[in-house]
């Protein structure tokens, strides 16, 4: 199921929570919203499940206009970020719901009700707990009966809100690979909310940077990783260094002093970087400073280097070979490899 | 680890913990169980023959069954109402919010004679709807009617404010999750909200239900105290305790004292066993 999101704003209490956002969801895709808090990533994912209304704009589903559709409409498997499971229901009962609600006509028979829930309790691995209640229940182990609980209405989308957010580090790993496994398995187009980009990158085929109510970018973890769109997007996913630098005549200056680099338009801009995309320079021009501390970082050696006037200096961060002299005090000499302006 | 016992940082010495205690034994021995007492001693006074006389007195049974007849008219009133009211302002926004809510606490603040006397000055006879209701037969006031009317109006407050701060702390999240399941709104009520919610309505009915047998100034002013007619229990035994028949006044005081009992052992139940499930801020 293909899902196209056009132009849509939403707000609450005249409080644009989400403005003129536009995305297109490829049928089977893996998309992750990332963004940090209170950039809208629920708002669209509520939008999209029809939870919530739209104050502008459409969402298609196919090329059927979805936007005035009810969520029970959609036949969307919504996974809640505190899971939502029902309390006095068992964990069977919870993931026999959708099917039990079902209208009589299209409502399975008991027996085959219960053997579905089985069924699907057996695919999130989790036999034999069918006969707990939710507080018996792990924090992982209810994240996936409310997974289960989903896919029973056998959903052509499958929506999750922060679906590891509540998780320790390594329930998270293992449930992150389970979902990309069984992602893969089941073919859903699915979209999840996160706000951990390790997790985005790793197990999205498109990432969607969200800031502010607003789509920065959209790309796969390469792009956003290797070519950001924006400052925002270079300095909120993975680690970056950013400088306020000029350019004149196509030379790249920092305090007055040229870098080495060249660039093509003139005028003040904001140099982005990687700590590991730079070399140690000895001669020529680039950015010299004192260190001002360094730590080890498993196989290499983090540098911060102070640039700049001492009035108003500027911190980088960047990374030495175990061997280079970047002891406290000692002065560096440094050329970034791959960086891009923001003007 | 010392030798000496840990102390509880909040907890008082035993001297002081002893008398606390006491105090309130003894309160509670003065002010509560010597009165409960004196209803059945009472009503036993002559016998247990005579105390079984006066509840099958015709006036004592028509206070009975009347009381009975208000309960059961009031109580489902006030429970639709209060699983409505908190439903509507636990799930939904909506302006004018807080003053439904202490537009609901009004029985509680207003003394209930005033209750009665606002029913008497609506329903009259030199009120405005009351020629008008009478002259299509409707009595209110000094009839059935205007009883259930105040106790509807003595007791709506009950379910209400049992149920209100327990869903708004549960929040719409099932619901939502009822419905992206393919519930529709009935089936999300049935299903997710009544079961989150059934031991504290039970509780509010529970209460409700007292109040609404046991009640007096409301009732007193709006019933005319005719006897066989529109006596209830609490007003039937006012009559015949000024009357001087001692045993028939505490035969069926003695009756309101068993609801009572029975109230406080059911209460004592849910609290213990569903305590958590009472209250707002539990989490699963
Ligand atoms: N029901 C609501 N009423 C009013 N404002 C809301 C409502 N829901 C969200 N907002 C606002 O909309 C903005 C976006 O909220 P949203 O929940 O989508 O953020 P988010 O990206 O999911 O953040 P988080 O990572 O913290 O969950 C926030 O500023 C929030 O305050
Ligand atoms: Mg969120």
């Amino acid at each position: 199921m293909e899902i196209r999101v056009e132009k849509i704003r939403k707000e609450f209490d005249l409080y644009p929570a989400l403005h003129d956002v536009s995305l297109d969801i490829k049928s089977g895709e893996l998309i992750a919203l990332l963004g940090p808090s209170g950039s809208g990533k629920t708002t669209l994912l509520r939008l999209i499940a029809g939870l919530e209304q739209p104050t502008q704009g459409r969402i298609f589903f196919g090329n059927e206009d979805a936007s005035y559709k009810s969520v029970r409409e959609r036949n969307v498997g919504f996974v809640f970020q505190h899971y939502a499971l029902f309390r006095h229901m068992t964990v069977a009962e919870n993931v026999a719901f959708g099917l039990t609600v079902r209208p009589k006509a299209q409502r399975p028979p008991k027996a085959e009700i219960r053997r579905r829930a089985l069924e699907l309790l057996d695919m999130v691995q989790l036999s034999g707990l069918e006969k707990r209640f939710p507080n018996q229940l792990s924090g992982g182990q209810r994240q996936r009966v409310a997974l289960a609980r989903a896919m029973a209405i056998e959903p052509k989308v499958l929506l999750l809100d922060e679906p590891f957010g509540a998780l320790d580090a390594k329930v998270r790993k293992e449930l992150r690979r389970w979902l990309r496994e069984f992602h893969d398995r089941t073919g859903h187009t699915t979209v999840f909310v996160t706000h951990d980009q390790e997790e985005a990158l790793e197990l999205a085929d498109r990432v969607v940077v969200m800031s502010q109510g607003k789509i920065e970018q959209v790309g796969s973890s390469d792009d956003v990783y290797d070519r950001p769109n924006s400052p925002f997007v270079f300095s909120f996913i993975g680690e970056s260094a950013n400088l306020p630098v000029t350019v004149e005549g196509g030379a790249v200056f920092f305090h007055g002093a040229p870098t080495g680099l060249s660039a093509q338009r003139d005028g003040a801009a904001r140099l982005f970087f990687r700590p590991q995309d730079v070399s140690l320079a000895d001669e020529g021009p680039g950015f010299t400073g004192p260190v001002t501390a360094s730590r080890r970082l498993a196989g290499t050696r983090i540098a911060e280097v102070e640039l700049g006037s001492s009035e108003e200096p500027c911190h980088v961060e960047i990374e030495v070979p175990l061997d280079a002299a970047a002891s406290n005090g000692s002065v560096l000499s440094f050329r970034p490899t791959r960086w891009k302006l923001f003007y | 680890m010392s030798s000496r016992a840990f102390k509880n940082p909040i907890s008082e010495s035993a001297p002081v913990r002893l008398t606390l205690i006491f105090i309130v034994l003894a309160f509670l021995a003065l002010f509560v169980l010597t009165p409960l007492l004196i209803v059945f001693k009472e009503a036993f006074g002559k016998g247990s023959g005579e105390y079984v006389a006066a509840l099958q007195e015709p006036d004592a049974v028509s206070a009975i069954r009347l009381t009975l007849l208000v309960a059961a008219i009031a109580v489902p009133a006030n429970l639709l109402f209060g699983v409505a009211a908190s439903w509507a302002i636990a799930k939904f926004e909506f302006r004018g919010k807080a003053f439904l809510i202490t537009l609901i606490d009004l029985p509680f603040s207003v003394s209930p004679v005033i209750s009665g006397l606002v029913y008497v000055l609506l329903f009259g006879a030199n009120s405005f709807l009351g020629p008008f209701l009478k002259s299509y037969g409707i009595q209110v006031v000094f009839a059935v009617p205007g009883i259930v009317l105040a106790t509807i109006f003595v007791t709506f407050p009950f379910v209400a404010r049992e149920l209100i701060p327990l869903m708004q702390d549960q929040g719409t999240g099932d619901e939502e999750a009822a419905i992206s399941l393919g519930a529709n709104g009935w089936q999300a009520f049935w299903y997710v909200t009544l079961p989150n919610i059934k031991w504290a309505l039970l509780y509010g009915v529970l209460l409700c239900n007292a109040r609404a047998m046991g009640e007096f100034g409301a009732v007193s002013v709006v019933s005319g105290h005719i006897r066989g007619l529109t006596n209830t229990m609490p007003l039937h035994v006012e009559i015949l305790y000024n009357d001087y028949n001692v045993v028939g006044a505490f035969g069926v005081a003695s009756l309101l004292a068993l609801l009572a009992l029975l109230t406080l052992v059911l209460r004592t139940i849910l609290e213990t066993r569903y305590g958590s499930e009472l209250s707002a801020g539990q989490k699963h």
